[in-house]
Parts: structure tokens; C-alpha cells; sequence
């Protein structure tokens, strides 16, 4: 701040790199007192031209890329480029690999909710609960690492398959980790649901209407959490959900009422906890015998992708929301096209109705409300240098009445 | 090793994110809870740099986290030691052609320790710390 004495509102920058920031994002906020009066955002700090990268390089080789654009929710990515590829190259995925890619899916989303929630009681100030799910949370990790062989950016994911197999020596294992989940998820529910100082903290901070949500077309448990029921694995079942009975998990199903504020995202998320366990449950009961991958040979497998034309879109509900991938193959090694829309590209937009009339203290919590992944999301590198940069829809709206005029002459 | 000698001192971290996945920041994070606890040794992770003593940088240095990299690795006061985490800030990794890359990290600010993976595993991140630690005491003259 300069010396020049300053009246409201004042502007406060933060970012691009800030302690309370776990990721490059520059945030503008106007302030009135305590008060956000209007809030904008630049993201496309952590834009690394991966879609770019990605139509110079054949399928193969793009599921690992794929891997690495975000680190959290790696296997979602691999899965909906996979399910886009498969689907122009007209390969047919076994049933077992599904199951199998369901169950890493799930573990995946076990320990990206936990994540969360440890960032946000961390982000609250309740740092002995950051440190109590993250040491629940290596339990998962534990399972992740033994059926995949990492424990992040899996690789087990490849295009008419998976890499690896479930054989019943790890069971056990898994069904050691699910108990732990099962009988931890009470414990967590009142750790985070029943303490005085996160409902204070969270009941009403950060609202988004259920119109809002619609509005800014919101995905995921911060769409679930404002009662839209969405949920991919529901709507629209890929992999071995078709088979599976999963019902998205609403707020008011289980509270009887929704506010749509930071305390229904919390529950929306530790309750899915539970859910994954159930399904991943499910799956082992259920999954049939057979092949994990419709094409072992990895030359034959790049022979079959060239020799495809035309477009696949891969829709996968990851523990953010619906990532999307468009992929277009014009018979050459690497695709055309490759579109990614990552769920969080979708629920930015809700940054600004939710922080718009909240405290300044309450900033993080919001910001971390929708459980942003910027490494998703930033997949174009946006040049902002003017508040004018963030348009509503009446914006547009009226930017394009105006150019239609000027076009018309 | 002699325990009491090399850890004179508490050592602080800074993470700085110059364009990563995610990965090595989880992985991080993960390094600095319960099951590894490095915190029992006064490493700890503090939200600004000037209070620092080893910068973490994880991710390949996009271009506009660039000048953003070498301010903080400024502000940080001496001595200073940097610590890349993370296939990419070594070599650009599986980003290698990309167009929006001004890395790897050690063309832009000096690493002295490198910590390979995509990501590391938390152990190996704890064995770079205490590679830096021991740097540092060298360059501080304590005799280990």
C-alpha cells in the first residue's frame, strides 16, 4: 500500500503466491471495511500448453500426460481421454478392467475428499484435524500404492484397459482399508459436523443458491451441496456404474434442509466417503473374471488408434465435478484435437456470488470451499489486464448485441 | 551422523509452486504430517519467505511464474538453499516441449539439492532435507 491515504474501497491483492494459496492464482478484492464488495480473479498462472504437447504426441503416450495435469485426480483424467479414445477407436474395454478402473476411481476419491478436508480445517485454523485426516488419509494412499504401484499419478489407466490386474491376494488389503474408512467415517462426521467452532465458522459462509448453481453451471459436490442432483456416476454411468447403484449424495437427504453453504459442502464430501467405500465394496463382490486389457501388444494397440477417424468425448465424474475431454483422430498418430474441461473450471465461476458480502477472514475457507485444482484448470493461458476481463452472462450478452450492430454496419 | 551437531537448528521450509501438477505438493504436504513428522525436528513449512531457510520449488517454471520464482528466491534471506522437487523442475519432465516453459528450475535461480520422482515419495523428500541440512551446516562452518 502506498502512503497516499486511500478511501473505500480499498483493493487487496492476493496472489499469486500466497501462504493461504496452495497454488498460483491472482485474486482482486475490492473491500469495504471487512466487507468483500466485489471480487475478481486471473487464473492460468500454472498453464503448461499440456493440450498443446498433447497433439504432437500419439494416445499412448498422452494417457501419462494426462496423468500429470493434475496430481490429485490423476486417474479421472487417463480415464476420460481413455473412454474418449476407445470410443473413436471402437475398442472395447473388458468388463473387469472396468470394475478395476472404478475401484482405483473411487480410492481416488476417498483420499481427494480427505485431502480436503484436512485443507479446509487446516484453512479454519484447526490444524490438529489437518493432521488427524491426513494420517487417516495414508491408508488409502497405502491401497493406491499397492494396486497401482505409485501413489499419485498412478498410471494405471490405458487406452482399452488397465495396466494391472486385482488379484485376490490384495483383498484383503483393500477390505482392511474400507473397514478402517467405515468405521473412522462416524468419527470424522462428528470431528467436523457436531464442532461449535466449524459451524460457526461454516454454517452460512460462502452461499450458492441452487439458482446460482444452475446459473454457472457447477459441478460436483459444490453443485450436490446447493442441491442440484448431478452426479455423472448416476446421470450418465460409464465404466462398471452402469451395474452399480449410486445415488448422488444431497444435503437435505440427510440433514432434511439445504443451504448450500461451506458446512453442506463438507458434509456432501465426507459422506461420499462413505459412498466410495460401498462401491468399492460392490465392485470387488461383483467384478467378473477375464482379460484387464482389450490389447496387451502396445504396437498393435497404437496401429489400431491410428487407422481411427473421427470424435470421442470421455465424461468422468471426478471428486471435483464432471471432467471433460474431447478428442478428435484424423487417422494420424497423434490426435487432431484434445479438449479438457476440468471440473474446477466450471465451479470458479462460483467464487464470485460466494465471496461477494463476506469477511475478509472468511476468504480462504471459500476459496477452498470448491476444492479448486488450478493445475486442471488452467488449460488456456488468459491474458487479463483490466477488471473488465470477467464478464456476466449480461455482459455477453450485451458485447454481442454490440458487435452483431457493428457487424451489420 | 551425529544428531545433535547437524540439527543445531531449526530448519524452515518455503514451498513455492511454479506451475506443477500437484503431485509434489500433496506429496509435500504429506511429508510434513503425522506418519513421516518432520516437525519433531523443527522442519516446518512457513507461509513466508523471508523466514526460510530451504525453498521448495516444484513444477517445470512457466513463463509467468518466472519473475515470480526469482522475487521470492530474493526475498529469501542468506543462507539460502533450494531445494527442486519433482522430475519436472529437473529436467521439464514429461512437459519438456512445452511452449510456456522457462525451466527447468536451475536456469532461472541456483538449486543445490535435486530430488528426483514424479512425484517423490515422502521419504524421499525427507532424504533431500537432510542432504540440505548438510549442506547448510558446511556452509555455516559447523563441523558435523
Amino acid at each position: 500500500m502506498s502512503g497516499e491515504a486511500k478511501k473505500a474501497p480499498y483493493r487487496v491483492p492476493i496472489g499469486p503466491n500466497h501462504p493461504a494459496l496452495k497454488e498460483p492464482v491472482m485474486f482482486t478484492f475490492e473491500m469495504e471495511g471487512e466487507v468483500v464488495k466485489d471480487v475478481d480473479f486471473a487464473p492460468g498462472q500454472a498453464h503448461r500448453g499440456i493440450e498443446w504437447m498433447g497433439m504432437r504426441r500419439n494416445p499412448v503416450q498422452i494417457v501419462h500426460l494426462t496423468d500429470r495435469i493434475c496430481g490429485i485426480c490423476g486417474v479421472v483424467h487417463s480415464l476420460s481421454f481413455s473412454l474418449a479414445v476407445e470410443q473413436i477407436a471402437g475398442i472395447e474395454v473388458p468388463e473387469r478392467a472396468d470394475y478395476i478402473r472404478a475401484i482405483v476411481h473411487e480410492f481416488e476419491r476417498i483420499q481427494s475428499h480427505l485431502l480436503w478436508a484436512g485443507v479446509a480445517a487446516h484453512e479454519l485454523g484447526f490444524d490438529s484435524l489437518l493432521h488427524l485426516t491426513w494420517r487417516v488419509r495414508e491408508e488409502a494412499m497405502d491401497v493406491i500404492e499397492n494396486l497401482t504401484g505409485n501413489r499419485v499419478n498412478y498410471g494405471i489407466v490405458q487406452v482399452g484397459g488397465v495396466r494391472r490386474d486385482i488379484v485376490p491376494e490384495q483383498h484383503p488389503v483393500i477390505e482392511k482399508c474400507l473397514a478402517t474408512y467405515e468405521g473412522l467415517l462416524d468419527t470424522l462426521l462428528s470431528f467436523f459436523l457436531d464442532d461449535r467452532t466449524i459451524q460457526m465458522r461454516c454454517r452460512d459462509v460462502g452461499v450458492l443458491s441452487r439458482r446460482d448453481a444452475l446459473e454457472l453451471c457447477t459441478v460436483g459436490p459444490t453443485a450436490r451441496a446447493s442441491g442440484v442432483n448431478v452426479d455423472l456416476r448416476q446421470d450418465y454411468p460409464y465404466a462398471a456404474y452402469g451395474d452399480l447403484d449410486v445415488k448422488a449424495i444431497l444435503p437435505e437427504r440427510h440433514l432434511g434442509e439445504t443451504h448450500g453453504d461451506v458446512y453442506d459442502r463438507i458434509v456432501v464430501r465426507l459422506l461420499e466417503v462413505g459412498q466410495s467405500c460401498q462401491i468399492i465394496r460392490q465392485c470387488l463382490s461383483e467384478m467378473p473374471a477375464g482379460p484387464v486389457t482389450a490389447e496387451e501388444k502396445l504396437v498393435k494397440l497404437l496401429a489400431t488408434c491410428k487407422k481411427a477417424t473421427g470424435e470421442g468425448i470421455g465424461r468422468v465424474e471426478a471428486p471435483r465435478g464432471e471432467c471433460l475431454h474431447y478428442v478428435r483422430m484424423e487417422g494420424k498418430d497423434s490426435p487432431a484435437s484434445w479438449k479438457v474441461k476440468a471440473s474446477s473450471y466450471s465451479n470458479l465461476m462460483s467464487w464470485i456470488p460466494m465471496l461477494r458480502g463476506s469477511q475478509i477472514a472468511d476468504i480462504p475457507i471459500i476459496v477452498a470451499s470448491i476444492d479448486p485444482c488450478l493445475s486442471c484448470t488452467d488449460r488456456v493461458a488468459i491474458v487479463q489486464d483490466n477488471r473488465r476481463s470477467i464478464l456476466s452472462k449480461d455482459d455477453l450478452h450485451r458485447l454481442s448485441v454490440e458487435k452483431t450492430r457493428r457487424l451489420q454496419g | 551422523m551425529k544428531l545433535n551437531a547437524l540439527f543445531n537448528r531449526s530448519l524452515w521450509v518455503y514451498h513455492f509452486n511454479s506451475g506443477s501438477c500437484n503431485g509434489c505438493e500433496i506429496e509435500i504436504v504429506a511429508t510434513l504430517t503425522p506418519r513421516y513428522d518432520p516437525e519433531r525436528f523443527g522442519i516446518k513449512l512457513v507461509g513466508s519467505p523471508r523466514h526460510a531457510d530451504v525453498m521448495l520449488v516444484t513444477g517445470p517454471v512457466v513463463h509467468r511464474m518466472k519473475d515470480r520464482l526469482l522475487r521470492v528466491y530474493q526475498q529469501i534471506p542468506d543462507p539460502k538453499l533450494v531445494m527442486c522437487i519433482g522430475a519436472c523442475g529437473i529436467s521439464g519432465g514429461v512437459f519438456y516441449d512445452s511452449y510456456n516453459l522457462d525451466g527447468p528450475v536451475d536456469e532461472v535461480i541456483p538449486v543445490d539439492v535435486y530430488v528426483p520422482g514424479c512425484p517423490p515419495r515422502p521419504e524421499a523428500i525427507i532424504h533431500g532435507v537432510v542432504k540440505a541440512l548438510e549442506k547448510l551446516e558446511r556452509l555455516e562452518g559447523v563441523k558435523a
